[in-house]
């Protein structure tokens, strides 16, 4: 009888029953009762099932390093007196519960004097009394309701980040305000076509407007004053170069009119250009600010660790960690630095390093890897390299990795360049006609052409575009770094996959069970006696009998032996689980142990068979590649795993994709680049830790997560599994944003071609240049997201 | 005539006042959130249950098992 935790929502059966809830472990039902005993049930009432799985999740020595006074100093961004202030990142932050809980904490402890969460950011600031709760109390009280904090050290870069944004809003409000009340003062001007006398007013409402201009010339349109400089600087024309020259002509031109009283100048048509282009960069600038696309190896690894001296536990921050020292590692930490094994055994989960599937047995005396994850009990380790010189970690310090992402100009840049000749081209050439005819008339053509012909409505077709399909991309799941990465994507042709937790999924782990058909008795037994023990691929195995069999049976004795297997009396049944050594060591001999199977049985001295831990595939995986292949991609398979999978890869994906096995991170890195050196453009999927150098070597590197909190490694775009199955539409959504862009940008040369018909013919009036410039810019957003909104229709309807 | 240009001043200042509104508004971080205040909002104040009451036991298991 399958049955919801009331706290969590797993799947469960009613062992644990509480308040007529069911919960499926101690740690969630612990949960409840604080709560519960702290008026604190409203959680449960806001949504269904909200809480985190407390199952094995929860270890109270993992903050033990926050009793460091120089970890905590990093951590708290002030204190006075006896108050004090933290933030910390709670990826798990996903509904309503978690809101109100978070804000509810001082009813726990009274320490807490308030907690604020921000929900997009996934944040949550406390304000807190050190002399009633410590740092450690309070990050175990948050792990303990299952919103452990991921805590980085020196992490406040994110304050300064802030500070730009908000630098971008002020330059728009205030370009803002200035055009919309130039504009307001600058109508009288355009109706009144000096029919009506208007007199002093006219002057006045001149000079107000030159004075509201000043502001949108030396503070919002600093930006691109700068950049132009800039690039000037560094002998490149860069965008910017032809707005500021176009900003510059517009103010002088009106200036000089408004003093000579001859006109009364483009200042509206210049400070609404500043606000148009401020908005279109704040627009593409909106970033993803819960996810990190720069983590690098520091980012997965402890922020302290436990080293034995002289007998004693100390913590110590992860860097100071040198060679020699004894580290204790418990179950599920990981493993700091590349060590030697002193206790007799281990159980290290490698996936993250190395991609391989199930949990290694590590023997007494061997070197274990830093990166890997202890999955038995406490072990003790001697640290053989210093963290920054271990087999992952250096990765990071390869010479292949330090060439910087060759940062291509985007295609926009050459086209401003064409633009600007073109402009200077038409300038000169109207400036010679007017010479010729009427030289009063060549200095307004000229300047007229410079006012006209600003490359804004390119520039607003490009950030608008490409800030609507991230925002698109964004709803699919899809989040990449910045627009650049958009038009990287547009330029791939090969596509390099990673198998373990990219083409498989890492949450669903299938148990396959072969030999001898057992009784219902017998899996009823091996349900109750697998349920005892903690190890991973014990419970694994309770979980394939849980949905087969209902109910436990008494067992009567079980005996462990760590690494080896496990012994138990249940009925009339004597049962082994184990390695099949373990088996063999109790002289039971194994026959035809199946390829890649880890665990063996035996029931009274007799071998049933062995399970075999395999991962699924996607759903959907094999008809994206298969999709991709036609589309003109050039696919590859890196894995970290054994090979035995290959026949089945090879029938489903064809033999013209390359599939190589047993890749080391290194491997895989030289891989990229040796694709690179042929002169593709690749596009690296994938994972774990493993993956990071490739993910980094490549063109575009997209990171595939499970759970939106988790850590991904460095890379350039963000994709959630489930989405994996839409990668080929997605990819496609995104090449076709270039498409957009030359569509808008036509449309944008007929204004500029009008526009140039009354600039060259020297009729520019303020009142076209002020009509003129608020319609091509309003057409060209509103074209740009009707366009991205009709083609992002193929992966919404897959949503 | 002349009240225009008195109209005119006063409106920019009132313009004014709600430029000054944003910055402030900016400034202050009321742009940053735009989705929790409007979940918090929401929340009701104080429901008293009956199972609040202190119970020292279930604090006792929670540190121990805190403590484990």
């Amino acid at each position: 009888m399958a049955q919801h935790c009331y706290h969590c929502g797993v799947d469960c059966d009613d062992s644990i029953l509480w308040n007529d809830k069911v919960f499926c472990c101690a740690g969630c039902q612990l949960v409840y009762q604080l709560l519960d005993e702290n008026g604190l049930c409203q959680y449960y009432d806001l949504t269904d099932m909200p809480g985190m799985t407390a199952k094995g999740h929860f270890v109270s020595d993992k903050y033990n390093y926050l009793d460091n006074e120089a970890i905590q100093e990093q951590l708290i961004q002030f204190k006075v007196g006896d108050q004090a202030h933290v933030v910390f990142y709670l990826p798990q932050i996903h509904c309503i519960s978690c809101v109100w809980l978070l804000e509810n904490l001082h009813k726990i402890n009274p320490g807490i004097i308030q907690s604020q969460t921000h929900f997009e950011k996934k944040e949550i600031k406390v304000v807190y009394q050190p002399s009633l709760i410590t740092l450690k109390e309070l990050v175990q009280l948050l792990a303990f309701v299952g919103y452990a904090p991921v805590i980085h050290l020196g992490g406040n870069d994110w304050l300064k980040k802030k500070k730009v944004n908000k630098k971008q809003l002020f330059k728009i409000g205030i370009a803002g305000f200035c055009f919309s009340n130039i504009m307001m003062l600058s109508f009288p001007e355009y109706l009144s076509n000096n029919a009506v006398e208007l007199g002093n007013l006219r002057v006045f409402f001149i000079y107000i407007n030159l004075l509201l201009s000043l502001p949108v010339l030396f503070y919002s349109a600093s930006d691109f004053f700068i950049s132009a400089y800039t690039g000037l600087r560094q002998k490149w024309l860069n965008i910017d170069a032809p707005i500021a020259l176009a900003i510059a002509v517009t103010f002088s031109r009106s200036v000089y009119e408004i003093v000579t009283q001859t006109g009364a100048g483009y200042l509206d048509s210049m400070s609404g250009i500043v606000f148009f282009m401020l908005i279109g960069r704040w627009f593409q600038d909106k970033s993803y600010d819960s996810f990190a696309f720069d983590r690098d190896y520091t980012s997965f690894f402890p922020l302290g660790v436990t080293v034995l001296q002289d007998g004693n536990e100390i913590n110590k921050p992860l860097a100071e960690l040198t060679k020699g020292e004894l580290v204790l590692i418990k179950t599920d930490e990981m493993i700091p630095a590349d060590s030697i094994l002193l206790s007799d055994g281990a159980l290290v989960d490698y996936s993250f390093v190395s991609g391989e599937n199930a949990p290694i047995e590590v023997m007494k005396g061997t070197l274990v890897y830093a990166g890997g994850i202890q999955k038995g009990r406490a072990i003790r380790l001697e640290v053989v390299k210093p963290v920054g010189q271990s087999y992952i970690t250096e990765l990071w310090n390869s010479p292949l990795l330090k060439s910087e992402k060759n940062a291509e100009k985007s295609f926009v840049h050459p086209w401003s360049q064409y633009f600007t000749i073109i402009l200077f081209a038409i300038a000169i050439s109207s400036g010679i006609y007017w010479s010729i005819y009427d030289t009063s008339k060549i200095i307004p053509a000229v300047t007229a052409v410079l006012i006209v012909a600003c490359p804004c409505s390119l520039l607003l077709a490009v950030t608008f575009t490409y800030g609507n399909v991230l925002r698109w991309l964004g709803k699919s799941k899809f989040y990449c770094k910045n627009a650049s990465v958009i038009e990287e994507i547009a330029k791939i042709d090969t596509i390099v996959f990673d198998k373990t937790g990219t083409l498989t999924n890492h949450a669903e782990t299938r148990l396959d069970y072969e030999g001898v058909p057992l009784s219902h008795f017998e899996m009823l037994a091996i349900k109750s006696i697998t349920k005892e023990s903690l190890h991973p691929l014990s419970q694994l195995i309770a979980q394939y009998y849980f949905s087969k069999v209902d109910g436990v049976v008494e067992v009567n004795k079980i005996e462990n032996f760590i690494g080896k297997g496990t012994k138990a009396n249940c009925g009339d049944f004597e049962v082994l689980i184990g390695s099949a050594s373990f088996l063999a060591s109790n002289h039971i001999a194994v026959n035809q142990q199946p390829e890649g199977s880890v665990v063996c049985l035996a029931i009274n001295n007799q071998f049933k068979g062995a399970y075999k831990v395999n991962h699924t595939y996607r759903s959907g995986i094999f008809t994206v590649a298969n999709n991709l292949k036609k589309r003109g991609y050039q696919l590859h398979l890196l894995s970290g795993d054994h090979p035995a999978e290959k026949n089945n890869l090879i029938q489903i994906l064809g033999t013209d994709v390359t599939l190589l096995f047993e890749q080391s991170p290194i491997d895989k890195l030289n891989y990229i680049q040796q694709l690179q050196s042929q002169g593709r453009k690749v596009m690296m999927v994938g994972d774990g830790l493993n993956d990071a150098g490739a993910l980094q070597k490549s063109n575009v590197g997209v990171a595939v997560t499970d759970q939106s909190h988790l850590f991904t490694p460095a890379s350039d775009a963000i994709l959630a599994g489930e989405q994996m199955s839409v990668l080929d539409e997605l990819i496609n959504y995104a090449k076709k944003a270039k498409l957009i862009i030359v569509l808008i940008f036509s449309l944008s040369i007929i204004y500029n071609m009008v526009g140039m018909y009354f600039a060259t013919s020297a009729q520019l009036s303020p009142m076209v240049a002020a009509i003129l410039m608020p319609i091509s810019s309003i057409s060209i957003v509103a074209l740009s997201a009707l366009l991205s909104y009709l083609v992002s229709s193929t992966i919404r309807s897959k949503n | 005539m002349g009240v225009i240009v008195l109209l005119i001043i006063v409106s920019v200042f009132v313009a004014g006042g709600f430029l000054i509104a944003f910055l402030w508004s900016v400034r202050t971080g009321q742009m940053e959130d735009d989705y929790t205040p409007s979940v918090r909002i929401l929340f009701d104040d104080e429901v008293k249950s009956a199972a609040y009451k202190k119970n020292d036991k279930i604090e006792e298991n929670v540190i121990n098992h805190l403590s484990k």
